[in-house]
């Protein structure tokens, strides 16, 4: 029990002091898990890292479930994933709650809208990041091209399709390509 | 009834959403779109307040949409499912972690699961682009917000010459639009 409870403040702690989540996550990591608990080596955080951004969902819930299922198998993994939720739980319900009483005053309303053109701003950098690792051929770029394509038409027409639909095509498309591509040598997908 | 149907939608953006951070947001905009449980701009918002609160994006919106739903307990249900579909894909995961990291089928589907990703957030950057700089006008000039598009090219430029936290841009961008009467 006091181990589950460790495992849950830990993750608590981490939940509550990285920004952004994700790679801002490594550095509290490296210093909770490998310097502090000793609970893995810098090589084993790598890995669960790696697999936390190649699993789908959040990247600091899987890294969290991952390591405290290493720690104390099922249960050690839910502690830890409730655990790394947990800060935002509370933060975000206290500032919704708020945000709720005090929208229709107008210099919240001005204080918004400055906001929504900065948001603008840090979706599209994300996006030239993002873009950087994942479309790096001619193929990928028609995936891309494609989901952007349906995901953003399918809102003027009226007619969303499902982003679920437009993720498994998706991975059927790289499974085809990356088959085809290998079986075609010289003709990279 | 609508917490089943919360938790039913944020277990399918756990199991879907590929990438992290901003992966979220497109399935936030099917949600919105199909149930009416919040706005457009409440997703403006919330990635607002996800990006300056501690915590992963993905959670604090799920918690965020959550309480604008069903209160408190909306929040909890709508990140339990979240969360639900990460441990279950985990613990499938750690049984078989040397095979699935080598694993070639699994680097082929992310090698299309990428650009996937890339494209939704795209779209969805788009449709809060579109909010913020077009004014609905049909007239050439009349149809832009020429305060907000000068202000986020500013922003772009000091950004990528100081890179500071998103919650200090976050933060200058709310005093801007207090000054400026960005709403009007």
């Amino acid at each position: 029990m006091n181990a589950l409870l460790t495992l849950f403040w830990t993750f608590a702690r981490i939940g509550g002091l990285t920004f952004g989540g994700g790679y801002a996550m490594l550095p509290m990591l490296q210093r909770e898990i490998v310097e502090h608990h000793g609970w893995a080596t810098e090589e084993e955080l790598a890995d669960y890292y790696a697999v936390g951004q190649c699993t789908p969902g959040v990247i600091a819930v899987n890294t969290a479930t991952f390591i405290g299922y290493k720690q104390r198998g099922v249960l050690g993994g839910i502690a830890a994933t409730l655990g790394v939720v947990f800060p935002s739980l509370v933060i975000i319900t206290i500032l919704a709650a708020c945000l709720q009483n005090f929208a229709e005053y107008p210099i919240v309303q001005d204080a918004f809208a400055g906001i929504s053109v900065c948001v603008c701003v840090l979706i599209l950098r994300a996006v030239l990041k993002l873009w950087k690792k994942s479309v790096i051929s001619p193929g990928t770029l028609a995936i891309f091209i494609g989901v952007f394509g349906a995901s953003a038409l399918g809102n003027f027409i009226g007619f969303a399709i499902s982003p679920v639909v437009l993720v498994v095509l998706s991975g059927v498309a790289g499974i085809v390509l990356r088959t085809i591509s290998r079986t075609k040598p010289g003709k990279g997908a | 009834m609508t917490l089943i149907l919360l938790f039913y939608e944020f277990f399918k953006v756990g199991l879907f959403s590929v990438g992290g951070g901003l992966a979220t947001l497109p399935f936030l905009y099917d949600i919105s779109d199909k149930t009416g449980w919040f706005t457009h701009g409440d997703i403006t918002n919330l990635i607002a307040v996800s990006e300056s609160t501690p915590g992963p994006i993905g959670v604090n919106a799920a918690t965020y949409v959550g309480y604008l739903t069903a209160g408190l307990p909306g929040a909890v249900i709508a990140t339990i499912g979240l969360i639900t579909p990460s441990i279950i894909v985990i613990l499938l995961v750690s049984q078989v972690l040397e095979r699935f990291r080598t694993n070639r089928l699994v680097e082929d589907l992310f090698y299309g699961l990428r650009p996937a990703s890339t494209g939704l957030i795209a779209a969805a950057g788009f449709l809060v682009m579109r909010s913020v700089f077009l004014t609905g006008s049909r007239h050439f000039l009349a149809m832009f917000q020429w305060g907000q598009i000068l202000f986020a090219i500013v922003l772009f430029i000091a950004i990528e010459k100081f890179d500071k936290h998103p919650a200090v841009y976050i933060a200058i961008s709310a005093v801007a639009g207090i000054i400026f009467h960005l709403s009007r």
